[in-house]
């Protein structure tokens, strides 16, 4: 490569908002349920039936918008998206073209380039569509609309993001966000996050922007980093071999890591948009605004401040843990139950991440129960279990969400405590380990460390580490007297 | 007694005092569809034992004491446009020749709440475009007044019903006229209420920010009773709007005493048929008799009505007829290669000429490069037209003119000509544009024996300023039965 190339990035992100019901009917959006089971006249586009808008998701689009420093559109209008597709009962998406909810917005992002500012252009609402369903057999194509109706909203970003660290910095920082305000779970796996990549590349220091792509398809951070790393290299080889880069949407195969060009006839439509007649205009009044506001839910920066004050966690700990709703949810929840905000913070900085990394797993993922969670800290710290037993125990909550009281029970692992049991246990082990023993009596104190983990192993565990570590001191200074 | 002759009210009436039982006045209806759709050919559908089934349960519920409104019992005719639970609703399109929808619009189910026997659908110009009635997939339906002629439409079907007596009264639709118009034609009386006034939910929509479901009937009395039944604030359709005062029979007063009453110089000039334009005059001068204040004035704006109404119907036809497609009801063709070979050869083959090319010019209009030259300055358009009303109402309560430039045309002489059958509507798509009230009752008839239709235009939400004056001038004659009926 003779020249240096800038890639420059702009996402549009579609985020599935958690309404209980639809965009426009009172259908359920819960998932699951049999094919066609969450409809009525209107998500099914039977004709004479009409839309109605559901406040909450514009209260839910405004939430995003103003956590995103956006500017609340406050005559606000619906448009119709006019294109040919089953999936699409009406044939036309309602969605926003003219008159966005909101505009002119950002966010700060963090990498090791430094800080930024992300802008977004616009966020809008719309609704998503049904699920075509290929029956191979039969040789016909089945439709459910049960996702028919459902609300998105639209965030598109202005081309500020230039690798793909930051796209996912970007990503996480929206995701957290949305989280935090319970607009969506953002989940990128299972669709109720979408991101389309648009992408170019251009000589560094040019002021002229590439000819861009757009990539779709995107299940996952790695996915969008792999396939930025992907387009950023095709582009920039078809520039080196002096051809051009094409203006088209592509399609990522994140199996193959490599995208093709979807169809022209798919791509680079008139869409015919035009206001929808069926809806009135959004009219948002300041006070609707400021309601919103003031019904915000506590974001990251203040929940971080009062889990150090509060609770008294290291800053350290406190970033980590509000880094995910997730986590954040979890460590309330579980120390609300139990009274150890302290430990709980322990459990989740150390086990809890621990096995989220050995695991290749997000904290999304995580499925165990705060309440369960909550048994395991108490049972540790009250010295009924060992910690070498809780962390097994632990696992088996991380795992299942076992009930750890019933479990220790079934399995017999609550801390031994019997002096005579753990005696004679003792005894056992200074006759099997004369070694250690001597090299105790010659001054290696340390040598009681491996006494007391033999007692440990032989007790599997349970045996209460206090007891242990004293019985084997009094048997050793017995030998020396 | 000939029940059929008798008003909707009448009708209600002679039910609850016992004189005529339900099933009778049902039964009546049946045998006047019997006897005259081989000549009319109103309807699309008729729900024979639906209607006689229901006669009984409506009879029972009377008999009760718990239905008690004035159409409780009397059987009407539903334009086929306006979805019916397990009745076929087919537009007169072939494309939903064999539609049945799941649910009953909002405006057919309060009628039936209020004791309306539906005796079927009636035909219409498909999809509600067009002038005539002639556009329909299932065949003309003919002008009581001279079968040779049509009944005007695209309402035409519930027009012809009720100046045939085929039905105590019916309900139609009107985007651009076409409750007006027909009504005119077959000498009925129709209105056409203020956007918003009747729930547009279960209409199947043609220019959706247009569309109102309005009565036709022989009179201004059923028109008004009926309208207070169907108009509503409805939850379902986003556009309509809670109204204050529902009451439009209070407004059935003969007294026109001070009324401000002006003649737009504009409805008057060349086009206009010389003996549509005496009568209306002269219904003018017997509303000034009464004690109207009636004086001419400039409207402006009425030769950009058309072309705006056009562009912005179309527009939104070509965007809502989307939705027929052959995936999820209505006609599918035979024999496709894949999805959008399906897609095209159901709709060429499932639409008609008249809804193909409306779809088109609706395309054509929103496509980038076009639509703002053409649907932005119709929308332009629409706004001045509407001041240009708001400027006129300042000074009058109510608009007087034509419903149509002519009387009915003689059967396929208006498809030839699309354009000269669009500027047919030249005085009633105004009042569509600018979301007024309308209403159109016979003022007399031409050398041919055809009725001539009278409009009256009133602000929104001023129903009770023309069902006033309506009123006041049906005093001054007696209603004329079709020769069919």
């Amino acid at each position: 490569m003779s020249k240096t190339y800038e890639t420059v990035i702009g996402l549009e992100v579609h985020v599935e908002l958690a309404t209980k019901t639809k965009i426009f009917c009172g259908c359920s959006t819960a998932f699951g349920g049999a094919p066609n089971s969450h409809t009525c006249p209107v998500c099914t586009g039977m004709p004479g039936s009409l839309p109605v808008l559901n406040k909450q998701v514009v209260e839910y689009a405004m939430a995003v918008g103003l956590a995103t420093n956006c500017k609340i559109t406050q005559y606000s209008k619906f448009d119709r998206k006019n294109y040919f597709y089953p999936d699409n009962p009406q044939n036309y998406q309602i969605s926003q073209l003219y008159l966005p909810i909101c505009r002119d917005g950002g966010v700060e992002i963090e990498t090791s380039a430094g800080k930024k500012v992300v802008g977004i252009h616009e966020i809008h609402m719309e609704e998503d569509a049904g699920k075509l369903v290929h029956d191979e057999w039969e040789d016909v194509s089945i439709v459910d609309y049960n996702r028919s109706g459902v609300p998105l909203i639209e965030i598109v970003s202005e081309p500020d993001m230039r690798s793909a660290e930051e796209v996912i910095a970007y990503l996480e920082k929206l995701r957290m966000i949305i989280q935090y305000l319970g607009a969506s779970d953002c989940k990128l796996n299972e669709g109720s996050m979408r991101a389309d990549v648009n992408l170019s590349v251009r000589e560094a220091g040019s002021k002229e922007f590439g000819t861009r792509t757009e990539m779709k398809n995107l299940n996952s951070f790695k996915a969008i980093a792999r396939a930025i790393e992907g387009e950023r290299a095709r582009q920039i080889e078809l520039l080196e071999e002096g051809k051009k880069v094409l203006q088209e949407t592509r399609r990522w195969d994140d199996n193959k890591e490599y995208s093709y060009a979807m169809r022209s006839k798919e791509d680079a439509k008139d869409y015919r948009y035009f206001p929808e007649p069926d809806l009135a205009p959004i009219v948002i009044s300041d006070e609707w605004i400021s309601d919103v506001k003031a019904r915000q839910p506590e974001l990251r920066t203040e929940k971080m401040e009062r889990y150090q004050r509060e609770f008294g966690l290291p800053e350290y700990d406190a970033d980590i843990i509000t880094g995910h709703k997730k986590l954040a949810d979890l460590f309330e929840e579980t120390a609300a139950i139990c009274g150890r905000p302290k430990k709980v913070s322990n459990w989740i900085m150390v086990e809890t991440m621990r096995l989220l990394k050995e695991n290749e797993m997000d904290a999304d993922d995580i499925s165990f129960s705060p309440e369960h969670f909550a048994k395991l800290v108490e049972l540790a710290d009250s010295g009924s279990i060992t910690n070498t037993v809780a962390k097994e125990v632990f696992e088996r909550i991380f795992r299942e969400d076992i009930d750890p009281e019933k479990y220790v029970e079934e399995q017999g692992l609550k801390t031994v405590n019997d002096e005579g049991a753990l005696r004679a246990v003792a005894e056992q082990v200074v006759k099997e380990n004369p070694q250690s023993v001597e090299d105790y009596l010659n001054g290696k104190e340390k040598a009681i460390g491996f006494l007391v983990g033999q007692t440990m192993k032989a007790m599997k565990g349970k045996a209460n580490p206090g007891l242990v570590s004293q019985f084997l001191k009094e048997l050793l200074e017995q030998k020396k007297g | 007694m000939n029940v059929m002759s008798l008003t909707a009210v009448e009708l209600g009436r002679k039910i609850k005092a016992k004189e005529v039982a339900v099933e009778e006045a049902v039964t009546a209806a049946l045998d006047a569809i019997d006897k005259k759709e081989g000549t009319v050919h109103s309807f699309v559908t008729v729900d024979r034992e639906g209607a006689i089934k229901r006669a009984k349960e409506v009879q029972k519920l009377i008999s009760e004491g718990s239905l008690t409104g004035p159409l409780a019992g009397v059987p009407v005719a539903v334009k086929d446009n306006i979805c019916t639970k397990d009745l076929k609703t087919t537009c007169s399109s072939h494309i939903l020749y064999n539609f049945v929808p799941t649910y009953t619009a909002e405006a057919a189910a309060r009628l039936e709440r209020a004791g309306a026997i539906i005796l079927g659908k009636t035909n219409m110009d498909e999809f509600a475009m067009g002038s005539t009635t002639e556009t329909s997939a299932f065949g003309v339906t003919r002008n009581p007044w001279n079968t040779a002629h049509v009944p005007g439409g695209s309402s035409g079907g519930s027009c012809a019903a009720v100046a045939a007596e085929e039905c105590s009264y019916a309900l139609g639709s009107d985007t651009g006229g076409s409750i007006r118009q027909p009504s005119a034609f077959c000498g009925v009386t129709g209105i056409k209420p203020t956007y918003g006034t009747v729930s547009r939910y279960g209409l199947i929509a043609y220019g959706s920010s247009l569309d109102q479901i309005g009565p036709v009937a022989k009179d201004v009395t059923d028109c008004a009773a009926i309208l207070e039944t169907i108009a509503s604030y409805d939850s379902k359709d986003s556009t309509s709007v809670k109204r204050e005062d529902y009451a439009f029979t209070e407004a059935l007063v003969d007294d026109v005493a001070g009324m401000k009453i002006g003649i737009p110089r504009d409805y008057f000039g060349a086009g206009l048929d010389p003996q549509v334009k005496e009568a209306v005059l002269r219904a003018a001068k017997a509303l000034e008799e009464k004690g109207a204040l009636v004086e001419e004035f400039d409207l402006s704006l009425v030769e950009y009505a058309i072309p705006a109404y056009y562009v912005i119907a179309c527009a939104e036809a070509s965007s809502n007829l989307a939705r027929f497609d052959g995936v999820k009801y209505g006609y599918r063709t035979e024999e496709y290669e894949g999805l959008h070979n399906m897609y095209k050869k159901s709709r060429s083959e499932g639409f008609g000429t008249e809804v193909k090319r409306r779809i088109m010019l609706g395309s054509f209009v929103l496509s980038s490069g076009y639509y703002d030259a053409y649907y932005l300055k119709a929308l332009r358009t629409k706004a001045l037209i509407k001041q240009a009303f708001d400027k006129a109402f300042a000074k009058y309560d109510v608009i007087l003119g034509p419903a149509a430039p002519t009387t009915a045309p003689k059967l396929g002489e208006s498809l030839k000509d699309p354009i000269k059958m669009y500027l047919g509507d030249i005085y009633t798509v105004s009042v569509n544009l600018a979301g007024l009230p309308g209403i159109s009752l016979p003022c007399g008839k031409d050398d041919n024996g055809l009725p001539i239709g009278l409009q009256l235009i009133g602000d929104c939400f001023k129903e009770k300023n023309i069902i006033r004056a309506a009123y006041a001038f049906e005093k001054t004659r007696e209603y004329e039965h079709s020769p069919l009926a």
